[in-house]
């Protein structure tokens, strides 16, 4: 059992949604993104999504890559990324960490350097947006043997055929995407996302988190009502946007800029209590 | 062209890819987010079908002589020979096709397909302008929605074809994000095909993006080859012995060289944008200064940093401004059927202002780097020799950027 697996497993006993907030490795530099992950957590995060920033995010919206552009601009890299995790695992050996990105950087490391360090680092999964799974054997071979899970996308256009596929080669949890659209666009119609997720549940015992638009709390309880969790991007990064304006980042700020995730927490608590 | 030579030999060799997966060796694929898989598996099953259909190839044929003006004419500039050669420089006249350029006889193919899927609303990105333009023509002919993502800054650099697109009814977005040029453009059309999946259907400008874009636009293309190939049999008695074209995403060098990879004593040249010297780091040639990696939906040479960030490129020609290339050339650099070369800024330049002078033939600054190399190779090569150049595109869209360099204000 991967920390992914019994983490979202005490949640499930606990009668607790998963709460997945997404933040940017090294914007605006990789010792706050440290301080924003342990913050996280205290806010009622059950995982986080680290994004591993990439000039060319073509699946994403324009706050995450601004972020990312950020992150670049003060020389983020995968290293950066490796370094925030094993900083973070200095004093949180709980919390999984799912690093989430595109492919060209970690072609460039070269798969088997990228798995081992990340395994090294203390990271639980892997998400590689533009990674499908049937390109995906090369990386899968190296992920099996360890306690990595790799996490696949399933979206409103996939087919049947394809989700069959994806949850076979998928572990840790399905990450579906709310809309036709990149992060950060507005959330859809939701009894349509309801019914995909309930027929995802008949091809998967995987748990199924939900993504994509989700902004708020109002949005945040209305995708948990029908999933095991969510996943909150743009919203964030945009507050940690606000964040690299200023050069006193101290834990008020840094608190202040994830308040919204404590937000949702309580809500999300709430409303299954 | 008949319709036999455009359906694809069933003989499995180095030149027949690519597999049903869109690999050409382990070069292309698909690597899009999972939002897109749907519509690119359907593009592919769509294509996979009409293509086998003798119907369908009748109809792009029938557009390419009445509404392209093909075929287009094997010229053989004779002062450039006498100036440059050795071998006789002939040029394949790309620059006379309808809209200017050889991006018409893919946008057109693609439209096609659009109009048989029953997609009301298309999408492009564009870098000169050209692909725009063509995409924005095939639309204005179908009554399609047309939406044309160009970098902020190729807006500026081809105004004249920014006007041309709108004059044709489509809207031109200028994107600000990251590098304001070609790659964004593209990151932004993928955003958009991703937003308006059911609808849309985006008609990819060069043999790169996810499979089976590179596959599909090489077919587009390839009338070029099999044009200049029974041109060169008929008017000089011999296939070339070499040919020579730019080489950006690389369409008009695939479409001149794919009808002869078999010929093996045919020579080709992919000639990239050198820019300021491959030497100083600022150029656009990722064949010759790039590394395998991912980019745009396809696994290919790339210019990325030690990071695996893809960097910025630089071109006097805005057409070539891009940090990948399709990844069919990649796999015809790996098995060394096509030598890769560039030329710099000001050898383009050069060869732009001698054909004009020569010939009478203003050339597109695309095509002014396979001028540029086929005058060095000429010399090299013997006076019963011929190359046949890949006149890609005209040049009237780029006076403005050579004014400039000129310091003459129009």
């Amino acid at each position: 059992m991967s920390r992914i697996d019994s983490c979202i497993a005490a949640a499930k006993a606990a009668g607790r949604k998963a709460l997945i907030p997404y933040i940017v490795a090294g914007d605006p530099d990789g010792d706050t993104t440290v301080s924003l992950m342990h913050q996280l957590v205290q806010d009622g995060a059950d995982i986080i999504e680290l994004g591993m920033p990439f000039s060319d995010p073509s699946s994403d919206g324009a706050i995450i890559q601004l972020g990312a552009e950020r992150a670049l601009r003060n020389g983020a890299g995968l290293d950066t990324v490796f370094s925030v995790v094993r900083q973070f695992r200095e004093q949180d050996n709980n919390t999984p960490v799912v690093l989430m990105g595109y492919l060209n950087p970690v072609e460039t490391m070269g798969y088997q350097a990228f798995v081992e360090q990340s395994a090294k680092a203390g990271v639980d999964g892997l998400l590689l947006v533009d990674l499908p799974v049937s390109e995906a054997e090369s990386l899968l071979a190296l992920t099996r043997p360890r306690d990595m899970n790799v996490i696949f996308l399933v979206a409103p256009t996939t087919t049947d055929k394809r989700i069959a596929s994806i949850c076979e080669h998928s572990s840790g949890y399905i990450y579906y995407v709310s809309l036709k659209g990149v992060t950060g666009a507005a959330l859809s119609d939701t009894g349509e996302i309801a019914q995909r997720v309930a027929g995802l549940r008949s091809a998967t015992d995987l748990p199924i988190m939900v993504g994509f638009g989700i902004k708020d709390t109002a949005s945040a309880l209305a995708m948990a009502a029908v999933s095991d969790g969510v996943i909150v991007g743009s919203a964030l990064v945009q507050k940690i946007g606000e964040l690299s304006e200023t050069a006193a980042r101290d834990a008020g700020l840094i608190a202040d800029s994830t308040a919204l995730i404590a937000s949702i927490r309580q809500a999300l608590d709430s409303e299954s209590a | 062209m008949s319709v036999s030579e455009t359906v694809a030999t069933p003989e499995q060799d180095l030149f027949s890819g690519p597999d049903l997966a869109g690999h050409f060796g382990r070069y292309g694929g698909v690597f899009v987010g999972e939002t897109l898989m749907a519509a690119v598996e359907e593009l592919d099953q769509v294509y996979r079908k009409l293509s086998q259909d003798p119907k369908f190839w009748q109809e792009y044929d029938h557009d390419m002589k009445h509404y392209v003006g093909r075929p287009s004419p094997l010229y053989l500039a004779e002062r450039l020979t006498a100036k440059y050669g050795g071998a006789k420089i002939i040029l394949k006249r790309e620059d006379l096709n309808h809209t200017g350029a050889h991006k018409i006889n893919n946008t057109i193919g693609q439209a096609l397909l659009a109009k048989f899927m029953g997609k009301p609303r298309i999408i492009a990105e564009t870098g000169a302008g050209q692909h725009g333009v063509a995409s924005a023509t095939v639309a204005a002919r179908l009554g399609l929605e047309c939406h044309v993502y160009m970098g902020a800054e190729d807006v500026q650099r081809q105004a004249a074809n920014v006007y041309r697109m709108k004059l044709l009814g489509a809207n031109v977005i200028p994107v600000t994000s990251g590098s304001r040029t070609l790659k964004d453009a593209l990151n932004e059309a993928l955003r958009d095909w991703a937003t308006n999946v059911d609808s849309t259907y985006y008609i990819i400008g060069t043999v790169a993006g996810p499979h089976p874009y590179p596959m599909l636009v090489r077919d587009f293309q390839a009338i070029i080859g099999r044009e200049a190939r029974a041109q060169s049999l008929e008017e000089y008695g011999k296939l070339p012995d070499a040919l020579v074209a730019c080489v950006g995403g690389g369409s008009n060098a695939i479409g001149l060289f794919h009808p002869f990879l078999r010929d093996s004593e045919v020579a080709m040249y992919g000639v990239e944008a050198g820019g300021d010297g491959v030497e100083t780091g600022r150029h656009a040639a990722p064949l010759s200064a790039g590394k395998p990696g991912v980019l745009h939906g396809n696994r290919t040479y790339v210019m990325s940093d030690e990071r695996g960030q893809i960097v910025e490129t630089h071109s006097v020609s805005a057409g070539l401004d891009y940090p990948g290339v399709g990844p069919e050339h990649s796999w015809l650099k790996d098995i060394k059927r096509v030598n890769y070369v560039s030329v710099t800024d000001t050898e383009a330049l050069d060869a732009f202002r001698a054909l004009t002078r020569l010939e009478g033939i203003i050339p597109a600054l695309e095509s002014a780097h396979a001028i540029a190399y086929a005058c060095k190779l000429a010399a090299t090569m013997s006076p019963e020799q011929t190359i046949v150049v890949n006149l890609s595109g005209r040049g009237d869209k780029d006076i403005h950027t050579v004014a400039d360099i000129d310091g003459i204000t129009i």
